[in-house]
This record gives C-alpha cells, sequence and structure tokens, in this order.
C-alpha cells in the first residue's frame, strides 16, 4: 500500500484515495472545430511509461481534493506532489 | 520425439534420461522474414500457425526474459467464451474450439478441462446483466445457461448459498464448457511445436529499439543481442506494449496494471468446477496439484512493479472466505504479480499500426490466457495476408478513433 503525501493533509494511506488516471490532460477547448485525431489522444491515447509518471488522486476519504503526483512506475515511489495548476516538478 | 504411448513406456524403462530438449537453444541470425515480439502464449501460438498453416518458418521469437514468464506463466487459466458482444464472441469462441483438440494437434498434454465455470448473481443488477449475457450467448450459438442457488451449491457444494451472508447468491450463470488448462504447458507446447517447425525462439534478449526507414516502414529491431533485421514485426507484449509501441513513435490507449493471483496449500479434492463473482471480487478452482487457485484485483494505479498491494489480496480473501466457509483456515503459500495491459473498452487489439511492418497484439488485459489459441491464430494470418482474419477484423486500433468500440467492461468487470 502506498503512503501518498497529499499537499493538503499530508501522508496518509492508500485506501483513503482514488486513482484518477493520467495527469495535465487538457479537454479540447473547441469541441466542434476539434479532429477526430484530436479527440483520439484526448479520450483514449496514454503515456503508460515505464518510470516518471505524472498521475492524478483524489483524497476521497479526507479533504476530497484532487491533486497531482509524480511516481516512478517501476518501483512505484512517488516523487512529488503538488497542487492542482501548479507545474509539474 | 512424439509424446506417446510408446515413447513414455521406453523411457521409463530408461530411467526418463532420454527426452530430448522440447526446443532448440537459438542464437539470433541477422536477418529473418517475422520478428515476433514476447515470448508469451500469445506470441508462441502465432509463431506457431505461422509455420503451420502460412508455410513462413523464418521466424524468430524475441523474449526478454525466459518464454512463458509473463503473463501467460502467472495467470489463473480461466477460460470461458460467453462474452457479451458478437465480435468478442466469435473470437472467443474461435479460441474455445481450438482448445478442444489444442493436445492433439500440438501432441503436449495442454491439461484443457472444461469444468464449468459459474459466474455468480448477489444483485439484482447481477441477475438482469447474467441473464443478458446468457440470451446474447444464445442467440450467438454459447452455450450459457442460468442456474438457481439450489443448482449453483449441487454443482459446487463448497459454495455457501445462505440468505444471511453479505451478498447472498441469488443465482449464477454457467457455461459448462469453461475451464482451465495448464498455463506452462500452453506456452512449452506452442514453444517446442514452432521450434520443431523451424522457428528460432530466443530468450534473454530484450527489444530496446525499432528500426525504421526515413519512408517510414519498419526495417528490424535493436535488442541486447544486437541488431536483427525483419520488414514485418508483430509486438505481443502484453503489459509492455506501450513500451514498445513507443519505440516506433505509436501512442496507445493502454494502461498498465499489477494484477495478483494466489494460492493456498494443496489438499485433497474439494471444488471440481471454477466459481467467479464479479460483485464481491473474487473467482477460484482447485488445481491439479490441489492448490486453491485465487484470483485478486487489479492495483488503483498504474505499475511495472510486477507485484501487488497486500490490501488487494487481502479484500480478495474476504470474499472467498464469505463465500467458501469451509476453506477459511486453509493457508496461502505462494502470491505473485503479472502486469496487464488494460484498453478504454476492455477488449484486445489485433493488427495494423498506422506504421507500415508493424503488427501489434495486445490489449487483453485481465482475461487473455483463454484466447491464447485464436488469438494466435487470427494473428498468424494477419501477419502473414497483410490483411485481418475475419474473427480480429473489429479489433483495430482504429476503433479509438472510429469510435466502433466493443465495450466488454461489464463482462470484464472481475479480473479473469
Ligand atoms: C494474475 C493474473 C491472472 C490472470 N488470470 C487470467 C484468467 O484466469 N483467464 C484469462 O483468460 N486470462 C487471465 N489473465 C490474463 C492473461 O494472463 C494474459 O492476457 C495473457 O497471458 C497474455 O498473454 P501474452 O502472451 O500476450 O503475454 P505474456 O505472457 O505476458 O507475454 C509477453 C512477453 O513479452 C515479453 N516482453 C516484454 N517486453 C519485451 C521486450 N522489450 N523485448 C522482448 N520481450 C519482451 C515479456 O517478458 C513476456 O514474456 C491473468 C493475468 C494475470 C497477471
Ligand atoms: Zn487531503
Amino acid at each position: 500500500m502506498l503512503l501518498i503525501p497529499c499537499p493538503w493533509c499530508g501522508p496518509r494511506p492508500e485506501l483513503e484515495f482514488r486513482h484518477a488516471g493520467q495527469a495535465h490532460i487538457a479537454r479540447p477547448a473547441d469541441p466542434s472545430a476539434t479532429s477526430d485525431a484530436e479527440w483520439t489522444e484526448f479520450l483514449f491515447l496514454r503515456s503508460n511509461p515505464k518510470g516518471r509518471h505524472a498521475e492524478r488522486w483524489r483524497h476521497a476519504s479526507g479533504c476530497n481534493r484532487f491533486f497531482n503526483c509524480v511516481r516512478d512506475t517501476v518501483s512505484d515511489t512517488i516523487l512529488a506532489t503538488y497542487k492542482p495548476g501548479e507545474a509539474a516538478p | 520425439m512424439r509424446h506417446s504411448l510408446f515413447s513414455i513406456v521406453r523411457n521409463a524403462i530408461g530411467g526418463n534420461r532420454g527426452w530430448p530438449a522440447q526446443w532448440r537453444e537459438a542464437a539470433p541470425k541477422p536477418e529473418y522474414d517475422i520478428v515476433i515480439v514476447g515470448a508469451g502464449g500469445h506470441g508462441l501460438a502465432t509463431a506457431y500457425y505461422l509455420a503451420r498453416e502460412h508455410g513462413i518458418s523464418n521466424i524468430a521469437v524475441l523474449e526478454k526474459g525466459w518464454l512463458g514468464g509473463g503473463n501467460t506463466g502467472r495467470n489463473t487459466t480461466i477460460i470461458r467464451s460467453n462474452y457479451l458482444w458478437e465480435e468478442s464472441q466469435k473470437l472467443y469462441e474461435h479460441a474455445l474450439k481450438l482448445w478442444e483438440t489444442l493436445s492433439q494437434e500440438l501432441n503436449y498434454n495442454v491439461m484443457y478441462s472444461p469444468r464449468g465455470v459459474m459466474m455468480l448473481a448477489h444483485t439484482v443488477h447481477d441477475v438482469q446483466s447474467a441473464q443478458r449475457h446468457i440470451h446474447a450467448n444464445r442467440l450467438g450459438g454459447i452455450d450459457n445457461e442460468w442456474i438457481t442457488p439450489e443448482q449453483a451449491k449441487a454443482f459446487c457444494p463448497l459454495l455457501n448459498i445462505e440468505a444471511n451472508i453479505r451478498y447472498p447468491i441469488l443465482g449464477a450463470a454457467l457455461q459448462r464448457r469453461g475451464g482451465v488448462a495448464r498455463h506452462d504447458a500452453v506456452a512449452w507446447g506452442y514453444a517446442r511445436g514452432a521450434s520443431a517447425l523451424g522457428v528460432d525462439i530466443i530468450q534473454n534478449c530484450e527489444v530496446t529499439g525499432i528500426d525504421r526507414a526515413p519512408s517510414g516502414e519498419v526495417t528490424g529491431v535493436q535488442t541486447t543481442r544486437g541488431a536483427i533485421r525483419a520488414r514485418r514485426i508483430g509486438v505481443v507484449a502484453a503489459g509492455h506494449t506501450s513500451v514498445l509501441m513507443a519505440m516506433a513513435g505509436v501512442r496507445m490507449p493502454l494502461e498498465s496494471y499489477p494484477l495478483q493471483a494466489l494460492v493456498s496449500e494443496p489438499v485433497k479434492p474439494i471444488m471440481s468446477c471454477v466459481v467467479m463473482s464479479n460483485t464481491v471480487h473474487a473467482y477460484m478452482s482447485q488445481s491439479d496439484k490441489g492448490e486453491l487457485v485465487i484470483g485478486a484485483g487489479t492495483d488503483a494505479y498504474t505499475s511495472y512493479s510486477q507485484t501487488g498491494a497486500l490490501h488487494i489480496s487481502a479484500h480478495t480473501l474476504d470474499a472467498i472466505c464469505e463465500l467458501f466457509p469451509a476453506v477459511r483456515r486453509m493457508r496461502m503459500l505462494r502470491n505473485w504479480g503479472g502486469i496487464v495491459d488494460v484498453t478504454p473498452d476492455r477488449s484486445p487489439i489485433i493488427g495494423k499500426t498506422p506504421v507500415p511492418g508493424l503488427y501489434v497484439n495486445c490489449g487483453w488485459g485481465t482475461g487473455g490466457f483463454k484466447a491464447t489459441p485464436g488469438s494466435g491464430h487470427v494473428f498468424a494470418h494477419t501477419l502473414a495476408t497483410g490483411a485481418p482474419h475475419k474473427f480480429n477484423a473489429p479489433f483495430t486500433l482504429d476503433r479509438f478513433r472510429s469510435g466502433r468500440l466493443i465495450d466488454e467492461a461489464a463482462a470484464a468487470a472481475v479480473a479473469h
């Protein structure tokens, strides 16, 4: 089980959190001007890297806020967590 | 050497010292007609059918570890074909039909055992969903039947059908032709068959790059054992597919998750079928060695760690103890994890990619063992002819652009 540092509440066990997928995916600003390829990218294509990965978590059983996290997907070590709107470290 | 009663008797008399190696130890050649990346069941079956049905044997199967050491050797071996959509039914039923004669075809005992797979319903929604599947299956000519809790108990006496458990059993869908097979034997049998037909199986050979001509098409691979040229490459790398496709600049609709399983200490036969429950998330069968084989869920997050978190298997054991109270005091012997490649619609991707010469067979996620023979068979057709077999034609990468998804998420809500 991961020990995840919520940027607001501090380190808490993984059970308090919900994983919310890859981070920094922006919804197309103008849907009607968005091509099929851009929709595919937004909806379905994922980096799925072996190594450093930026992902979202929600502190569901705590402050209930979303935040971002950089984790190594081989060792599962959490390298950083940061608030939405902040740039990935 | 062909396996037969005669060869068994002769080797028994000779103290079993006369058995030859089951496949050749091959060193990489500079060039092949087709390179297959990944010696799991699907990659080995692909090579076997390419050689056997399409006469192409100048093939290398490259494996970074040992053959069958990926998900093929880590799975809980449930085989069934009662999927919801017509496309899936055809693909998985194609595989199920091949399972029925696979031991004879390979002259290798894969221990396919159609002992019946029972999927439990615990809520009104479960009942409706199971019956929807049953109707869809019957229209597709696939056996699947509704049974009452009492019939379920008769089929699997270990089951607790009391009304006072947290999620009482309201009935079950039973596919009698479903069952299990010996996972290692499947990899070994295909490897032996392919090797005998001339295929080079090269272990401890990790693909580290995919080479492309200036015009875009693939020209070969870089490996830890040197460069190998090939005009056709089939990536069959399960959890590592995104990593390999990135080497050719292709982004995939995949996420890789750890999925774990565990086995108990061996006991006398107590369970002669497979029982699965999506709602409480647990499934169990008994191996021929006597171990109870139990499947847990995926972790919440993507990972390549090849190990799952303990709270995930503890959660599954809670459900197992509730459904099968007789096993409460048994001890677990081992647990392990694999890395499964999950698509947004929980259906596989088998076919071409935007890169000429590069083909992919992936996205089997938590449930591709059952498809091994069918997957290899249709992928071999695709690699040999450059066009899909009718059964994998709907399973394109392009469906994530066109929107023609094959949504089996409901069927695969439990990892199997
Ligand atoms: C715990 C668990 C339980 C499961 N239970 C079931 C079940 O009950 N029923 C069912 O139908 N399915 C089940 N599955 C899913 C099933 O195991 C897989 O879908 C199936 O085995 C995939 O086969 P494969 O040959 O594609 O992959 P694998 O057997 O994983 O083969 C891929 C191979 O590619 C190799 N590879 C990766 N990267 C490289 C590289 N760069 N160079 C060279 N080689 C590389 C890997 O080492 C690996 O050997 C389960 C999976 C797990 C993990
Ligand atoms: Zn918090």
